[in-house]
């Protein structure tokens, strides 16, 4: 881990709505964590805890409360020249979730994908702009016959694919990929995951994936990050979230998914999590520790040293 | 065991600008009495229609049951009017929506919604109706009854919501409930917490459900039969272990495989290429040709017939034909079914 270069570093983001009245709504609380270049981090919870909310603040659709984005060295928050909100603007990009939706209606696909490449004008003349968007079709699977056609006329996955070459047309190193596969139907999920996996192998991307899908999440996921509540709980490599899962939320979620195989659905066992439980007193000290190296739980000092104490038994 | 539902040979078209949509072409199943039949298969397949049909919800103007019949206690549902149907909807069959958000009326209280079947359908008087629903709240799980019968829908949480919806749809003991992906808009811990309320609850008023999904993990976990839908037909139906273990049709091979397994990392998923049919000009042979690997010359020219696989068991491919090439599912699969062929030693 050491090794790898840390490309975006969220430190205590806060975001909250309606701050200073009463109505106000913590939606992240303190979230702390970074994503290395080339890796794919999954951001699982459920509605309302606050994983959209840190895509979309991290990409500055909101403006955080309090904390800090770091991407590459630099604040991505705070004030900002226009020059370099370009800048940050052309490597960080988003995929949205609702694909019939996130398309503008009275647009052609061509000047959909193209709109990026205009603001920051990328193309040389209006050949080069029609030949980047030829590129970028073939790219995620169209052709360029679909460059003149509008959104209506395609499909949920041939739609989540245009906005997938959006994303990639202006050449980004991050894209945040807000529940891109949960509008769409099974059998074209895995076209879709597919096609993220081989642009990141191809391109060197790297991924922050939100969803609520845990198994697609574990299947596309380098590091998996939990949230409840406006609080990021557990974070830790993919298989060893799965394997090994410490804070009493993650085993109640992962205890709620329902898998493809009648005899393990037999005997499940469900958990159900209840955050009284924890008994936290006042003063206590509560905070992401790591127990394994890599694996990071939020937790008092007592709750570290029981499961430290259970880790190595 | 006995039949309660008999759907025969149903096809269903809707009539529009562009011509007419065969969405459903020649259903047929069974549901019998206590068992859970899932449907699955992706948007545009026909599941819905096919359960709307059942309860008579298709829009008048532009669908037509075009022929066939849904035998339910020796009637022919397709054939009542309107009237007569208002008299099995909700009380002998009642149905759950897919959004709990839009199929509550937000000006009405909780309670009173719940009242409304069973003052139409059971004549009880407003008190005891009320007690009912008292009871009613309390079997779906729903704490504080009593000051809960008077609260508004946007009062609930979502999953609180679909409960109140449960509690209307079995509010006259239905002997037939039909669940329209009664869990898609919920949370998966929600979800987990209804499905377990669902299946509690057949068991306690034995009915029968029909439940349609896309979701295979919550196929696993409700059904006992599953029936898999593509372009307007039921391709393959079988017992829950059967689907899994032993598919048969290629569809099914793909909606399998596509799943990614909680242990599997590297390999690259197995995506079915192309798009679902356009059921405006539905295609000579079987539907699934075009996005099927394995499909041979006569895929492109003859609708497959129901192959027999086993008493429970059967599916629409030339594959199953004595005559057919033998071939090799994928990898995926093949592990289920050897999981399979272990288990049945």
């Amino acid at each position: 881990m050491e090794t790898k270069e840390k490309l975006l570093e969220i430190k205590n983001l806060k975001q909250y709505f309606n701050a200073g009245k009463p109505n106000e709504v913590k939606a992240i609380d303190g979230v702390s964590f970074d994503i290395y270049k080339g890796e794919t981090l999954g951001l699982v919870g459920e509605s309302g805890c606050g994983k959209s909310t840190t895509g979309r603040t991290i990409i500055r659709l909101y403006d955080a409360t309090d904390g800090e984005v770091i991407f590459k060295g630099e604040n991505v928050h705070g004030k900002k020249s226009k020059k370099e909100l370009m800048k940050f603007n052309r490597s960080m990009q988003m995929i949205f979730q609702d694909p019939y939706a996130s398309l503008n209606p009275k647009m052609m696909v061509s000047d959909v994908i193209a709109e990026g490449i205009d603001i920051h004008g990328l193309a040389k003349n209006k050949k080069d702009r029609m030949e980047r968007v030829y590129q970028l079709l073939e790219t995620v699977g169209l052709n360029r016959e679909h460059a003149n056609r509008y959104p209506h006329e395609f499909s949920g996955g041939q739609r989540q694919r245009i906005g997938i070459a959006r994303a990639l047309a202006v050449q980004p190193e991050f894209i945040i990929a807000d529940e891109p596969i949960s509008a769409l139907d099974v059998s074209i999920q895995a076209q879709v995951v597919n096609l993220l996996k081989q642009l990141q192998r191809e391109k060197g991307l790297t991924y922050l994936f939100i969803a609520h899908d845990l198994s697609m999440v574990k299947y596309i996921s380098d590091r998996i990050g939990v949230m409840y509540f406006g609080k990021l709980v557990e974070l830790a490599p993919a298989d060893e979230l799965y394997a090994n899962p410490m804070h009493p939320y993650t085993k109640s979620l992962l205890s709620a998914i329902p898998l493809p195989d009648p005899d393990f659905e037999r005997t499940r066992k469900r958990h159900s999590y209840d955050p009284a439980s924890h008994k936290y007193s006042a003063d206590e000290d509560v905070r992401m520790r790591e127990v394994n190296p890599g694996h990071f739980v939020y937790c008092s000092e007592k709750e570290y040293q029981q499961l430290k104490a259970a880790s190595k038994s | 065991m006995k039949n309660i539902l008999e759907v025969k040979d149903l096809h269903i078209s809707f009539h529009t600008f562009a011509g007419e949509v065969q969405a459903i072409r020649g259903v047929n199943f069974e549901l019998k009495k206590g068992e859970t039949l899932a449907i699955v298969g992706e948007s545009g397949s026909g599941k819905s229609v096919t359960t709307k049909a059942i309860m008579r919800l298709l829009p008048p103007g532009n669908s037509e049951i075009k022929q066939g019949e849904i035998l339910f206690d020796g009637k022919d549902l397709a054939k009542l009017n309107d009237r007569q149907m208002q008299k099995v909807r909700g009380k002998d069959i009642s149905m759950i929506f897919q959004d709990p958000m839009t199929s509550l009326n937000p000006t009405m209280t909780v309670g009173k919604q719940i009242m409304e079947p069973l003052i139409k359908h059971q004549n009880m008087s407003q008190s005891a109706a009320k007690e009912r629903v008292i009871q009613l709240l309390k079997l779906v799980g729903i704490p504080n009854p009593d000051q809960r019968f008077k609260q508004y829908p946007h009062q609930f949480s979502g999953g609180m919501r679909q409960r109140v919806v449960i509690a209307i749809a079995l509010a006259c003991n239905p002997k037939v409930l039909i669940a329209d992906e009664p869990t898609t808009a919920l949370d998966v811990t929600i979800q987990a917490q209804i499905l377990e309320l669902m299946k509690d609850l057949q068991k306690k008023i034995d009915t029968s459900i029909i439940f349609i999904t896309h979701d295979l993990g919550v196929v696993a976990n409700v059904a006992d039969r599953v029936a898999v839908m593509y372009g307007g037909k039921i391709v393959e139906i079988g017992t829950v272990d059967e689907i899994f273990y032993n598919p048969q049709h290629p569809y099914t091979w793909g909606l399998i495989s596509s799943m990614p397994s909680l242990d599997a990392k590297d390999e690259e998923l197995y995506a079915i290429p192309g798009t679902p049919p356009n059921l405006l000009n539905p295609p000579k042979g079987d539907a699934f040709a075009p996005r099927n690997e394995y499909a041979m010359q006569i895929d492109l020219e003859e609708q497959p017939p129901m192959f027999k696989v086993s008493d429970t068991h059967f599916a629409a491919t030339w594959l199953l034909h004595p005559d057919a090439p033998k071939v090799e599912p994928p990898a995926a699969v093949l592990k289920r079914m050897k999981q399979f062929n272990r288990a049945k030693k």
